[in-house]
């Protein structure tokens, strides 16, 4: 469980997290969706301890965020940022090792070494484990860094719009990838997605934000409505259920 | 002196509004042309009657080839600079941060290489002088050339490049002088280290006929360099023939950097300290009132500097040292502020 | 508490979990060659000079050839070694905390921070140890380079090739009053020592502090993974739980305390921390636990040869070291600018 009490990030005069407070439930995916500028991916970046919080306090697991070592979050809660650009030449079973660091210090143990191929395999890189990361495709890579994640083994894994530069084909991978960590591992999965059909089709629980402040949260069957997310978007969405899911058609 | 002066021209541009700074500029330029000007006259005249005594006419002579360099390296490197940042599309490069008087030293010391010391330095100054501009104006256009008439680049790549192409010049001069014989070294010191106390007055003449020849052919291209300013494609647009004017420009430049480092040593910084303050001081001005303003701070700068190195710092100190380390605190402050895009 | 990801395919996670210790056996055999062709190249400069010491004379036990060996000649070699060495290493861990590939300690404040600051004591207290002006010498050179860290932290645009240049910039006014300071007191000559890399002058008892570096450089191996991860960015490393700001901090010293005892025994030793990561980096990537040691061999190849190549070129007179490798490094360096062009384009 993630627990936000009164959250608030300000950069000089302008507030961007405005003290939100809510209740994220373990297990399950959890998607944060709004406008851009609503303060998402600060949200994300207060919860994973990345971004100093200006006011309120953060649990993730129990933990007090500001106040656990990093290292001891290290091991509850992995999060991954937009940007991933780099620009060193790592082996990809490198990269991913890198994610038993909280856990081992970077010796690893065998035990590691069973954690990383499990990852690997997860992702279906085995086969591309020895290139290095600048030799892949942008989406190749972004499986690799997800692997990094998995390998982390945390209960808590943070996503922050994962599915930039993904192509559609990719972009359905991710998402079920990551539904088969909340149900199959019992992992908590956030995600901060800027599809809302992505978000109605996969999540069980949304969170929707604007100007910094939480604005609705609820089950896709509560958030996907036309009268909700014109709250959010400032823009009339009609909702058509397809194969049973609610789809909004914004492109009129 | 020299503080007095710029001060007031200097914090202008920043407190006028930008809708003052338009309907006010044409009479605040020729404010600041006149202004600079007379300080600049003033500065030379005071190089050269300060504390004047004893053989005048020898001591004048003296001073006189002195302040000669000066000028002709202030207005030379002036010049040179904005025609190439102009054409380069930035405020950063200049032909020497590319490079090109550690060109111009390595090319001097592999002179004396192929000829021997003393061939070269008994030849007449002007088949030896004239010599190193066409090694230079050969050199730098097969060097500089396809970096510039090309598409748009990476300016940051072109800029590494030629700090590097300077490194490995100076290095290389510096290993090929090493490699001589240390009699032959010494003989030569004069040649390699021309500074603003050492200068050479027979190629005073030279130069100025070189430096004014080349500021005749950067001042007859002032509109097009104004169209040059807006960049590539629009300059092609509006139908420069893009790969001409750069040719050109990059020929003059190399005249004028070689002048310059013969007449008075390298001065890496100093076009870009000269350059950035006239942009800043005269906003909005075209190329024209620019190569003015360059050229009066340019000499202002380096005879008001000199003379206030020379009485007040008891001679301890070089010029060039000086203008290095302000010219390179200048640049990393316009770093620093954004202006780099 | 932990969960463990679901295998798949069962099947493939013993193998491939075989192959990784195979894997990392192999380049330790090349390490180990690599090690030796060091030291074949390092006997090799005992023999090299103006002065005759040959192994023959050496086995018959000639006392005069004994004597250049041991205060001069083994100094040298093992000088050349060690400043190679830590000086690439150096290099290859500034690269990781600025993120970027074409930075040099050499070419962005620290050694002229360095230089500085020895030049500072030479004036205020010309009679303190030699450590004690190292020490300050270090001091300077983690200021400077603190100071580049924070600067390009700033930078509007975070291009690739911007980073080097304003460290260029930086170190060029550090250098600048530098020279203005030596040219006042009137210690150019003791300042071009330090700007000018020169093995000619190391005796015995003249490099030994170099050891210290030797053992900043095993710091730095066992470090090397904390230095991985800060490359990869802050969020990245303290999502992994270290702390970002401690691992900067720690690299941060270990690059300014190599640079400052090199430059005081030996001199700069311009464009080698920037020109054996890369080589090294295209090699075998950039795990530094992988790349730190190749590092330091290139490293300390580069020194030897060109030291070698000094002392042959022009017998009887010596080139320093730093000059060639000026030359060198910068020829090395205009092939990777231009390299890297060609291939942005393709």
């Amino acid at each position: 469980m993630i627990e936000l009490n009164a959250v608030t990030k300000t950069y000089g005069e302008t507030t961007v997290v405005d003290s939100v407070t809510t209740t994220i439930p373990a297990g399950g995916l959890t998607s944060i969706i709004g406008p851009n500028g609503a303060g998402k991916s600060t949200l994300l970046g207060l919860i994973s301890r990345l971004l100093p919080m200006d006011g309120g306090s953060v649990s993730v697991g129990g933990l007090d965020v500001a106040g656990t070592p990093s290292k001891t979050l290290a091991r509850t809660l992995s999060i991954l940022r937009q940007e991933n650009q780099v620009s060193l030449r790592l082996r990809v079973r490198d990269l991913v090792t890198f994610g038993r660091f909280p856990h081992t210090g970077g010796r690893p143990t065998s035990e590691d070494r069973v954690h990383v191929e499990a990852a690997l395999a997860h992702l279906d890189l085995t086969e591309l484990a020895d290139r290095y990361l600048d030799e892949l495709s942008g989406g190749q890579r972004q499986r690799a860094f997800i692997a990094m994640v998995l390998a982390q083994d945390t209960d808590y894994i943070l996503l922050d719009e994962p599915l930039n530069n993904l192509d559609m084909k990719h972009s359905v991978e991710m998402m079920r990838l990551m539904r088969g960590l909340a149900d199959e591992a019992g992992k908590t999965v956030v995600v901060v997605l800027h599809d809302i059909n992505f978000a109605s089709s996969y999540s069980d629980t949304i969170l929707a934000m604007r100007q910094g402040a939480l604005t609705a949260q609820g089950s896709p069957d509560q958030i996907m409505r036309t009268e909700v997310l014109s709250q959010i978007y400032d823009l009339e969405i009609p909702i058509h259920e397809v194969a049973g899911k609610r789809i909004g058609v914004y492109f009129s | 002196m020299a503080k007095t002066a710029l001060t007031p021209a200097a914090k202008a541009p920043a407190q006028s509004p930008a809708r003052r700074r338009v309907l006010g500029s044409a009479s605040r330029l020729t404010l600041l042309i006149w202004g600079l000007a007379i300080l600049a006259v003033a500065s030379i005249v005071l190089f050269l009657s300060w504390d004047l005594l004893g053989n005048i006419s020898f001591a004048l002579r003296l001073r006189g080839t002195r302040v000669g360099a000066m000028i002709l390296c202030a207005v030379a490197v002036a010049v040179s600079t904005l025609a190439f940042q102009t054409v380069t599309a930035n405020r950063i490069l200049t032909p020497s941060i590319m490079g090109m008087d550690a060109l111009y030293t390595l090319l001097q010391t592999v002179m004396v290489f192929a000829f021997g010391a003393v061939a070269w330095t008994t030849a007449p100054d002007t088949a030896r002088f004239g010599v190193e501009l066409v090694l230079m104006v050969g050199f730098s256009l097969l060097l500089y050339r396809a970096m510039f008439t090309g598409r748009a680049g990476s300016l940051h790549l072109l800029l590494l490049v030629g700090i590097v192409l300077g490194t490995l010049f100076r290095g290389m001069a510096g290993l090929m002088q090493k490699l001589m014989d240390p009699s032959e070294f010494t003989m030569l010191q004069d040649l390699f280290f021309a500074s603003f106390n050492r200068v050479d007055p027979p190629l005073l003449g030279l130069g100025a006929v070189v430096v004014a020849a080349c500021v005749v052919v950067i001042w007859r291209m002032r509109h097009t360099l104004d169209v040059m300013a807006l960049g590539r494609d629009t300059a092609v647009g509006l139908g420069v023939d893009h790969r001409r004017v750069v040719t050109t420009v990059l020929v003059v430049c190399s005249l004028l950097v070689a002048t310059s480092t013969a007449l008075v040593g390298p001065v890496t910084f100093f076009g870009l300290l000269v350059v950035s303050l006239a942009y800043r001081m005269a906003a909005g001005a075209d190329h024209g009132q620019l190569i003015v303003v360059a050229s009066l701070l340019g000499v202002l700068t380096l005879v008001a500097g000199q003379f206030v190195v020379e009485q007040f710092a008891g001679n301890s100190t070089t010029l060039s040292v000086v203008v290095e380390f302000v010219g390179g605190i200048v640049f990393l402050i316009l770093l620093l502020r954004g202006a780099l895009k | 508490m932990t969960t463990p990801v679901p295998v798949r395919e069962p099947a493939a996670t013993p193998t491939k979990a075989a192959a990784g210790p195979r894997r990392s056996a192999l380049p330790s055999a090349a390490l180990i060659g690599g090690a030796l062709a060091v030291l074949l190249l390092g006997f090799v400069s005992l023999f090299v000079g103006v002065s005759d010491v040959q192994p023959e004379r050496l086995l018959a036990g000639d006392p005069a050839a004994w004597e250049i060996l041991l205060v001069s000649r083994l100094p040298r070699t093992l000088a050349a070694i060690l400043a190679g060495a830590a000086v690439a290493v150096a290099g290859l861990i500034m690269q990781q905390l600025a993120r970027n590939k074409f930075v040099d300690p050499g070419m962005v404040g620290t050694t002229e921070s360095a230089t500085l600051g020895i030049l500072v004591m030479t004036m205020l207290v010309p009679a303190a140890p030699v450590l004690a002006k190292m020490g300050v010498a270090t001091l300077f050179a983690l200021a400077g380079t603190a100071l580049f860290l924070a600067v390009i932290n700033r930078l509007p645009t975070r291009d690739t090739l911007m980073v080097p240049l304003v460290g260029i910039m930086l170190g060029g006014v550090i250098g600048a009053a530098t020279t203005f300071f030596a040219y006042r007191f009137d210690l150019l000559q003791t300042l071009n020592a330090w700007m000018i890399g020169d093995l000619s002058g190391i005796l015995k008892g003249r490099y030994e502090l170099l050891w210290i570096v030797a053992a900043v450089m095993i710091l730095g191996y066992f470090a090397a993974d904390r230095f991985t991860v800060a490359g990869l960015g802050e969020d990245f490393t303290t999502n992994l739980g270290l702390n970002h700001r401690a691992t900067v901090r720690l690299g941060m010293s270990i690059v300014a305390l190599i640079s400052a005892v090199t430059v005081t025994t030996v001199g700069a030793l311009p464009f080698l921390g920037l020109v054996v990561p890369n080589l090294v980096s295209l090699m075998v990537g950039d795990h530094l636990r992988r790349s730190v040691p190749w590092t330091a061999l290139f490293g300390a190849a580069m020194v030897l040869a060109c030291d070698m190549l000094g002392r042959l070129i022009r017998m009887p007179y010596e080139i320093p070291v730093g000059m060639i490798m000026s030359v060198v490094g910068a020829a090395i360096f205009l092939v990777m600018l231009i390299r890297r062009r060609g291939a942005n384009r393709g």
